[in-house]
């Protein structure tokens, strides 16, 4: 399996050799799921799901409506917890701790493992409590000055500082689509997580907003290790390292993306990524 | 159908609505064209600051004016954090179990039993095992019994209603369910459980048959000046007024109906005032 082209990932070129690169890795990998299966009631979601996703690269998870993989996104901070009837069972490491083993704490795994939504949610409160809230909440907030700074910061890595220094005592709700957007990922950025998990981040924007998000993940990796949702496969293509194929509930193939979408192993996924079906 | 038969039903039915309206408003009118007539002449600033009396002429509302505010505010006050609190739990905390949904149809049901059952329940816990006796604070406690299951039940719709994106996404970033509820539910849900207290509150305060079960006095000569005092409320007043026989005491009945519909009116005007403040805050 030869994975020569395509972009390496900075800080695994140093750890593992390219050909190890190809999961399931066998380096230090960020997040690991062992023979994971998810229940929605009496229906199994997610059947034996086993995955390591690796630090400091964006990794997609792609496949038709249905197919499971917005699940998988929301187990990994464990935010299918909220929805009544819910269950998993198997394994989910995160930093080689088992986030659904007794004693973890559900809050500050969230915090640590921070989430975008597809459609996006700012609250309704100005634009600087909308990052300040986090801070405040983890009890991060710290002096005035202190809370001040962090969230420019944010917004800055978010992208949007200079659209909105000017007003962040403005409601986020007049914010634009992408804006709104890119406030979810400040706030979610403020919280210092390690992991960013984006659930379709782009899928309700026009195509120069989409551009702006795009180019945000690809700078994120330098600092998070980054899940991306995605039903664009242009986009998974564009932005992603790595890419994961689901399929009824079901992990198909998960290799280097230039690898996903030219020479795929498996007869599913070339179908899929060709277009015959989803 | 044809398109002019289409048109002419849709006429049809906009009139009926409007003559169905106009029903409501001309029973309305009249009733309050009548109060006014009969009592507008009673009103005046020393009916207002006035003690009761032997004397129609000489009788004024005071006391029952003060009680009737002191009582509201009390119930408001024992009324709103039990009802939010309930209703919080109910709806973030408990489980969807038998128990829950026993008392779920227990609290509608409460809603629609007839006030003097209510009287009846505060003339024997309140007033008498808890030693209370007929006092302020037991009439409040009365009254917010009452209040209760429509402030639970509306502040249910309010935190049902704030959409579930809010609490996800306050959620994800670390937040726990009682900063979720504090910081951003209650906020959002706030002008609904506004609305449902002022609801509440204003058929309290209207309420005569509890309190006069649980043993409010019908002729004070003094104000309530504690929450153990005995009290009148304005809506008792004017029942005792309205049962004289002299006919100078209808006339007083009806300057206390007007007296009373101020009072509904201000509280109402009040707190659609703090409603809508709120809506804006929320919306920025």
């Amino acid at each position: 399996m030869s994975v020569a082209t395509g972009p390496t990932p900075p800080s695994l070129g140093n750890i593992v050799s390219q050909r190890e690169l190809t999961p399931p890795a066998s380096g230090p990998c960020k997040i690991e799921a062992r023979g994971m299966n998810f229940y929605y009631g009496d229906k199994r979601a997610l059947q034996d799901i086993s995955i390591q996703i690796l630090p400091n690269v964006v990794t997609a998870f792609i496949g038709p409506s249905g197919c499971g993989k917005s699940t998988f996104l929301r187990t990994l901070n464990r935010m299918n917890d909220i929805i009544p009837g819910t269950r998993v069972d198997g394994t989910v490491l995160i930093d080689d701790k088992n986030i659904y083993g007794p004693g973890t704490r559900v809050d500050e795994l969230r915090r640590t493992v921070g989430m975008v939504f597809q459609k996006s949610n700012p609250f309704p409160k100005s634009i600087f409590e909308n990052v300040a809230y986090g801070l405040r909440i983890n009890g991060m907030a710290g002096t005035r000055t202190e809370l001040t700074e962090r969230v420019e910061q944010s917004l800055q890595q978010a992208a949007l500082w200079d659209e909105v220094k000017d007003r962040l005592q403005d409601s986020a709700l007049a914010l634009s689509g992408g804006q709104q957007q890119r406030l979810c990922i400040a706030r979610a950025l403020a919280v210092k997580p390690d992991i960013l998990l984006m659930d379709e981040p782009a899928s309700a924007l026009d195509p120069i907003a989409t551009q702006r998000i795009e180019e945000l993940v690809y700078n994120l990796k330098k600092q998070y290790t980054v899940v991306i949702v995605t039903h664009n496969m242009q986009q998974a293509a564009r932005v992603s390292d790595y890419t994961a194929f689901f399929w009824l509930g079901r992990l198909v193939e998960y290799d280097r993306t230039d690898k996903i979408f030219t020479a795929p192993s498996e007869k599913l996924t070339e179908d899929y990524v060709t277009g015959r079906f989803g | 159908m044809t398109l002019s038969m289409r048109r002419a039903t849709d006429l049809a039915f906009q009139v009926v609505a409007l003559l169905v309206l106009l029903i409501a408003l001309a029973a309305l009118g009249a009733l309050i064209f009548d109060v006014v007539r009969d009592g507008i002449g009673r009103l005046s600033w020393d009916f207002i600051t006035g003690y009761p009396s032997r004397r129609a002429s000489r009788a004024g509302i005071f006391p029952a004016l003060t009680g009737s505010v002191f009582i509201i505010l009390l119930t408001a006050a024992f009324a709103l954090p039990i009802g939010v609190a309930a209703a919080i739990y109910l709806e973030e905390y408990g489980k969807r179990n038998f128990v829950s949904r026993a008392i779920e149809i227990n609290i509608t049901n409460l809603s629609a039993v007839p006030s003097i059952i209510y009287g009846l329940l505060g003339l024997g816990v309140f007033v008498r095992v808890m030693g209370m006796g007929r006092s302020v604070l037991a009439g409040a406690s009365t009254l917010a019994l009452l209040a209760l299951p429509v402030v639970i039940l509306s502040t249910r719709e309010a935190l049902r209603a704030v959409p579930g994106s809010i609490r996800e996404g306050s959620y994800a970033l670390g937040a726990t369910k009682w900063q979720t509820i504090w910081h951003q539910v209650l906020p959002i849900a706030t002008p609904g459980i506004l609305t449902g207290l002022i609801l509440a509150l204003s058929r309290a305060i209207g309420e005569t048959a509890p309190l006069i079960t649980m043993g409010a006095l019908t002729y004070v000569s003094f104000l309530p000046n504690s929450l153990g005092s005995p009290f009148t409320v304005l809506p008792i007043q004017i029942f005792n007024w309205t049962s004289r026989p002299q006919q100078d005491f209808h006339a007083n009945a009806a300057a206390g109906i007007l007296v009373l519909m101020a009072l509904l009116l201000t509280m109402n005007a009040v707190a659609i005032w703090l409603r809508d403040r709120y809506q804006r805050k929320v919306a920025l």
